[in-house]
């Protein structure tokens, strides 16, 4: 890619993509600009209403409720193994890593704790849809900028993981492998090998993003110093995952509250970033995937023998009690607040998805930023609206 | 396969996390007082505080200042009277495993640390430099369903109570604009609550077992589409 450092040049760039992307209403006071429902930078149907002054957006609220599926409702009615399937949905690009807190939850209250083996599988399989779900942020994150190539290097790239997904799940998506007590099925023969083959292509993708965007003249003008985020405000509007490690806090429950899972049989660390802005929460991810990658090969080396499920009635009754679990999902902090009654079913399920708590934050960080930068923060914030509305 | 190495330390880790969430515990009570009316501690899981109504509202900023618990997790609420629907809305296969039970239904049973009326809120937050979560609830007086808000200290707070306020039909008194966030603005109801039925399973039972078509050359008609009908 030619490096374009005249910044005129950017500027227009920078309107053009922006003039193509938006509707515009002049309304008496002022400009309201609707972004959305239908926008390629929400990831679903989002509806951002902004108040323009001139270019500069006075005021921002986001309208959620377009996918609003009643899941909390839904659990209600639903028997613990029903509950799973449900849940996939929620974040659908890293799907298997929504089951495993509830599952943890649900095992908490049960007082089950899964075979070394079915641990080290579930954290496999979690990495995994961690890179799925990343990696598609790493294109997607070029295209909302303009460069339209990143996206198909992440499709493409993707595929490789999710075709192992799929050879030990059965589904390319939505996999509902976790269970009470351990997992499913044991991975097929062959599976270790070809995996690793995968996690190779995801390596070299992720150095392609490098070279790509990374040192871009364009993506560094138009991410740094674009959507600061100070850490004490992201904590406090209960921020997590990258969008809050780019903010320079340390904290990852992958480490911090590994519970269940295997990262404390793993060497790896945690990426942070001090400066809180777009590009830094591109950074800190693009570290993770590369991150991920070497935590599923530790993983796949250290693979221990064994059973993969506990002993769990085949009829499964929670006994009466309150558990709460959280994992470091791909997007942030998922956790399942479960309520039982000692019933086939929850009372109530309390679900705390990653992406309503990122996105609570953009009413604030929107105000006072250029109307291009909004698709900049939208995608670096990188949500899912099945994340937003359960 | 590379057996694990074996676990030594986990004795040890249960009881200083413990040590932790009794020291913070024990501080609460002695900051609160009378506030505090009930907790509950599984050691090295998790810790329950439940405070009255009247001092939840303050007890965001007691816990961000004085507690260093900065991150604000979620705020949610939960309404403990049974289903009066009780398992009607479950599929019959379930039903079969477990009868209905009337005399199950009729009581409501309030969870960890307790509590004295339909309606709690509850929330979660997480300290970061000792590595600790906490679960704080509170009731609401049934009469008013008015509690205080968390959104001066922890302005995330503000979409969480949003949601409470319009599937509970709780009231946050001080939130900057109670208004719904899901649903559509002339829905009415709430449907969190457990006296809003399910509508999708009042209109059409829920199947449980599935009547599956017939295999090609089998004699059985299929139920879901008779000969003839098309």
């Amino acid at each position: 890619m030619t490096a374009i450092s005249d910044r005129r040049q950017l500027a227009y760039i920078a309107a053009q993509a922006a003039d193509a992307r938006v509707n515009v209403e002049i309304e008496a006071e002022g400009m309201t600009l609707n972004i959305g429902p239908q926008h390629p930078a929400t990831h679903g149907t989002l509806r951002i209403v902004a108040r323009l002054d001139g270019e500069l957006v006075t005021d921002a609220e986001p309208m959620m409720g377009y996918m609003h599926r009643g899941y909390e409702k839904l659990t209600e009615v639903r028997t613990y193994p029903q509950v799973t399937t449900l849940i996939n949905r929620i974040d659908w690009l890293g799907s298997f890593a929504n089951e495993v807190p509830f599952i943890l939850a649900a095992e908490q209250l049960m007082e089950i704790e899964a075979p070394a083996r079915a641990q080290h599988i579930r954290t496999i399989l979690f990495e995994m849809a961690r890179i799925a779900n990343v990696t598609l942020f790493l294109g997607d994150m070029g295209v909302q900028l303009g460069a339209v190539t990143p996206i198909f290097y992440a499709f493409r790239d993707r595929e490789h993981i999710l075709n192992q997904i799929e050879s030990a799940t059965g589904g390319r998506f939505h996999p509902n492998f976790d269970r009470i007590g351990g997992v499913k099925d044991d991975l097929p023969a062959g599976w270790i090998a070809e995996t690793k083959t995968s996690l190779g292509k995801i390596r070299s993708f992720c150095d392609e993003m490098e070279d790509l965007l990374v040192g871009n003249a364009i993506f560094e003008a138009r991410t740094r110093g674009i959507g600061v985020i100070p850490a004490d405000i992201a904590l406090s509007y209960g921020l997590t995952g990258a969008n809050v490690r780019a903010s320079g806090v340390d904290w990852d429950l992958r480490r911090d509250n590994p519970c269940g899972l295997s990262y404390d049989k793993v060497d790896w660390k945690v990426w942070t970033h001090p400066d809180g802005d777009s590009f830094a929460r591109y950074w800190v991810r693009l570290q993770e995937v590369r991150e991920s990658c070497s935590i599923v090969e530790q993983l796949l080396d250290t693979l221990p023998s064994g059973p993969i499920m506990a002993k769990v009635p085949r009829i499964i009754k929670v006994p009466e009690g309150e558990a709460y679990a959280e994992t470091e999902n791909p997007l942030g902090v998922m956790g399942y607040y479960v309520v039982s009654k000692g019933g086939l079913e929850p009372f109530r399920v309390k679900i705390r998805s990653a992406s309503f708590s990122n996105m609570s934050i953009t009413p604030w960080l929107l105000k006072g930023s250029y109307v291009p930068d909004v698709i900049t923060i939208l995608a670096s914030l990188y949500f899912i609206l099945g994340d937003i509305d359960r | 396969m590379i057996p694990l190495p074996s676990e030594t330390t986990e004795d040890t880790i249960d009881a200083q996390t413990d040590e932790a969430r009794s020291a913070l515990l024990d501080a609460m009570v002695a900051d609160l007082g009378d506030a505090v009316v009930g907790h509950h501690l599984m050691p090295g899981t998790d810790l329950w505080v439940r405070v009255c109504t009247e001092a939840w509202g303050d007890l965001a900023a007691y816990l961000r200042e004085r507690q260093r618990f900065r991150f604000f997790g979620w705020l949610s609420a939960i309404d403990w009277m049974p289903s009066p629907y009780g398992r009607s809305l479950d599929s019959n296969v379930d039903n079969i495993l477990e009868p209905p039970d009337a005399s199950k239904v009729a009581e409501t049973v309030t969870g960890f640390a307790g509590g004295d009326t339909r309606f709690q809120v509850m929330a979660r937050v997480h300290n970061l430099s000792t590595n600790l979560g906490l679960t704080v609830k509170a009731d609401v007086a049934d009469d008013a369903l008015t509690v205080g808000t968390w959104t001066n200290t922890f302005p995330g707070a503000e979409w969480h109570e949003r949601e409470a306020w319009e599937m509970f039909g709780l009231n946050f008194a001080g939130h900057p604009g109670l208004r719904h966030l899901y649903l559509p603005g002339e829905f009415e109801g709430y449907p969190m609550r457990k006296d809003y039925p399910l509508l999708a399973r009042l209109i059409k039972p829920w199947p449980g077992i599935v009547d599956v078509e017939p295999m090609p050359g089998s004699d059985e008609p299929s139920t879901e589409n008779p000969e003839g009908s098309n």
